[in-house]
């Protein structure tokens, strides 16, 4: 398998009144193709900001972004023409992504006309053909997003961003609107999407539940760093980080029988402006010591796992 | 059992008027919330959660929301047909409600230790000096220094402006906190953080907690009692060990089916196909029946009793008992 998207000690940096605003802060990460990359962590952790910064929706500070092996930190227009096609996204919201005045067949056919190459007869086969594998009944054709639920604009978009036929999605938090009968439909259209079009997937959300499920491998995020970053079911049985753990025991589990044993953390997260050198976590973290005031590295504990903790393998008994 | 009904609401049924038709949110709903317990009232958008909350309080936007039938007991008294003088003195004072947004339930331009104290001047016998006393106890007791009431909202993060809407709805201690998703909007941190100060605080001031949630996992970390709405009707209502060990309505099965779990691997979730009926235009007999892997013609024609499947676990379906577990 080849690796289809890489970045290297990817920096984005935002200017504020108070200084310097850390959003991603030297990420480095690889995905392979056909694999799905869950990205975790609470509001304000950088992740939506890397979903965007690795579709050039941001620019990126510092480092580099490798695309199917090609360097393409800083494209050209064209370049960028061209990687538009193969990069899409799929936001959280979809009742403000969509274009309210544009009926659903228009919102999907528009990727086709700009993109295209493609006659009217085309565009609207291909249209059809879009709407028929998102599940889109045909009666939605001339439909307007506000006479629509919320999974069904959801279907809008998937759709819409499947026109060009991308290799690469970022998911945006794609499920967090919908209720959960719908978030589980929705979940599986992706994964079956993934199966029959060989996709990849960059999956940002805050759910860990839905995280865990449809993702291979996992990063969780704290401060626009990666703490932990490792495969889905070797995080969830052997978490490593001490803030990945508190994230994970706050979850409640909707089973009676499971007494949940909360790692309580206290305080909120920290200013992401001008932060100190050392863990980021530090401050809410129990474990914190003198040590943990220098700067952290990502490192290799167990095969294929990797933690930002100096501490990690004396807490873990490792 | 032995517990006393604090609130109880009987048969009631509300809708919205519209300039071209009649929304039919809630339709024939009983519920009981005992002294001391946490009822969780669990169910998807327009299942009509929020509605009973606004109906209990009396809060339905006018004039477009429209009690049909049904009553509403309290501590004795009626509700529905109480004085809106009485009323005002029951509201934030007895009966407190916590929003689900923070950003929005506070004022931007006021500080917060000022809301609370005027909530507290409203219902009790005090001076400002008292009800600013109390105001910072209320503070330090959900967590926050009492030297920031003199701060506005916008200098709170979403997690402690949650909490300064929880002080404020406990400031007069109600005997009914109704909390209509109050920690959808925080991260998973901050819910555990709220969560837990609810429990506390229930414990603390002896209130009971009606708890609107689309979370089964905040539910059973929170609640002795379980009420599963669709479509504006009660479908399932038990304990929280009769629901959760034996979930028997097929909706509630679905829901179950529908999320992905942190404690077992499954290769795929089981979602409930199709849609939430048009609230405008409601199918006469089971409202799951479209939706429903069990259903049978009769469904679609008969209005589902509710069967006591063991004492106090009801499920409102036809095939209740005799469709086999599961």
């Amino acid at each position: 398998m080849s690796t289809l998207l890489e970045t290297k000690n990817l920096k984005v940096y935002f200017k504020t009144g108070r200084g310097m605003l850390h959003a991603v802060d030297d990420v480095s990460f690889k995905l392979e193709e056909g694999k799905i990359l869950g990205l975790v962590g609470e509001s304000g952790c950088g992740k939506s900001t890397l979903g965007r910064a690795v579709l050039h929706l941001l620019e990126p500070t510092a480092g580099q972004i490798f695309y199917d092996g090609k360097d393409i930190t800083y494209p050209t227009r064209s370049e960028l023409r061209k990687l538009r096609r193969e990069m899409q996204i799929i936001f959280q919201d979809p009742y403000s992504s969509l274009n309210p005045r544009m009926s659903v067949s228009a919102t999907i056919s528009e990727p086709l006309k700009l993109h295209g190459g493609l006659d009217k007869k085309e565009i609207e086969e291909r249209t059809k053909a879009l709407m028929e594998t998102v599940g889109l009944a045909e009666r939605f054709w001339g439909a307007y997003p506000h006479e629509l639920d919320g999974g069904r604009r959801q279907r809008i978009g998937i759709a819409r961003a499947l026109a060009l036929n991308p290799r690469f999605i970022v998911c945006d938090e794609p499920v967090s609107a919908l209720d959960v009968s719908i978030q589980a439909q929705i979940l599986n259209l992706l994964l079956d999407l993934r199966e029959q079009r060989n996709l990849t997937y960059m999956f940002i959300t805050h759910d860990l539940s839905v995280v865990k499920y449809i993702s291979d491998e996992i990063m969780v995020m704290y401060l626009g760093q990666v703490v932990e970053k490792t495969i889905s079911d070797e995080l969830f049985s052997n978490t490593l980080h001490p803030y990945s753990k508190a994230l994970l025991s706050a979850i409640p589990i909707p089973d009676i029988r499971f007494k949940s044993q909360l790692i309580p953390i206290e305080g909120e997260i920290t200013s992401p402006i001008e932060p100190e050198p050392g863990c980021r976590f530090m401050v809410r973290c129990p474990y914190a010591t003198e040590a943990c005031t220098q700067p952290q590295v990502l490192e290799e504990i167990r095969p294929n796992h990797f933690v930002s903790c100096c501490r990690c393998r004396e807490i873990n008994h490792l | 059992m032995g517990k006393q009904n604090l609130l109880e609401i009987k048969d009631l049924v509300v809708e919205y008027q519209t300039d071209d038709a009649i929304i039919h949110a809630v339709n024939g709903v009983d519920l009981v919330v005992k002294e001391g317990e946490t009822l969780g009232l669990v169910g998807e958008t327009g299942a009509g959660k929020t509605t009973i909350a606004r109906t209990i309080l009396r809060i339905l936007p006018k004039p477009q929301g429209i009690v049909r039938q049904g009553g509403i007991f309290f501590e004795g008294a009626e509700l529905l047909s109480l004085h809106e003088k009485a009323m005002r003195k029951l509201r934030g004072n007895k009966i407190a409600m916590v929003f689900q947004d923070p950003m929005t339930a506070l004022n931007p331009i006021e500080r917060v230790g000022d809301q609370i104290a005027e909530a507290i001047l409203l219902h009790n016998n005090m001076t400002k000096g008292e009800a600013i006393k109390r105001a910072q106890e209320m503070l330090e007791m959900v967590g926050i220094p009492g030297m920031r009431y003199v701060e506005y909202p916008h200098q709170f993060s979403g997690g402690m402006k949650q909490r300064v809407v929880i002080a404020m709805a406990l400031a007069c201690n109600p005997k009914l906190l109704l909390a209509d998703e109050p920690t959808t909007a925080l991260d998973v941190t901050i819910q555990a953080q709220v969560l837990r100060l609810i429990n506390d605080l229930k414990e603390k001031v002896k209130a009971s907690v009606l708890l609107i949630t689309h979370d089964l996992g905040v539910v059973a970390n929170t609640c002795q009692s379980v009420a599963v709405i669709y479509a504006g009707e009660i479908v399932e209502y038990g304990t929280a060990e009769q629901v959760f060990l034996n979930p028997s309505h097929p909706y509630t099965q679905g829901l179950f089916d529908s999320i992905p779990k942190l404690n077992s691997t499954e290769p795929r979730l089981k979602p409930i196909p199709g849609l939430m009926p048009d609230p405008t235009n409601l199918p006469v007999g089971c409202k799951f029946a479209e939706r429903c892997r069990y259903a049978i013609e009769e469904c679609k024609q008969q209005i589902p009793p509710n069967v006591e499947l063991e004492p106090g676990h009801q499920v409102k379906c036809l095939l209740a008992g005799s469709r086999g577990e599961k």
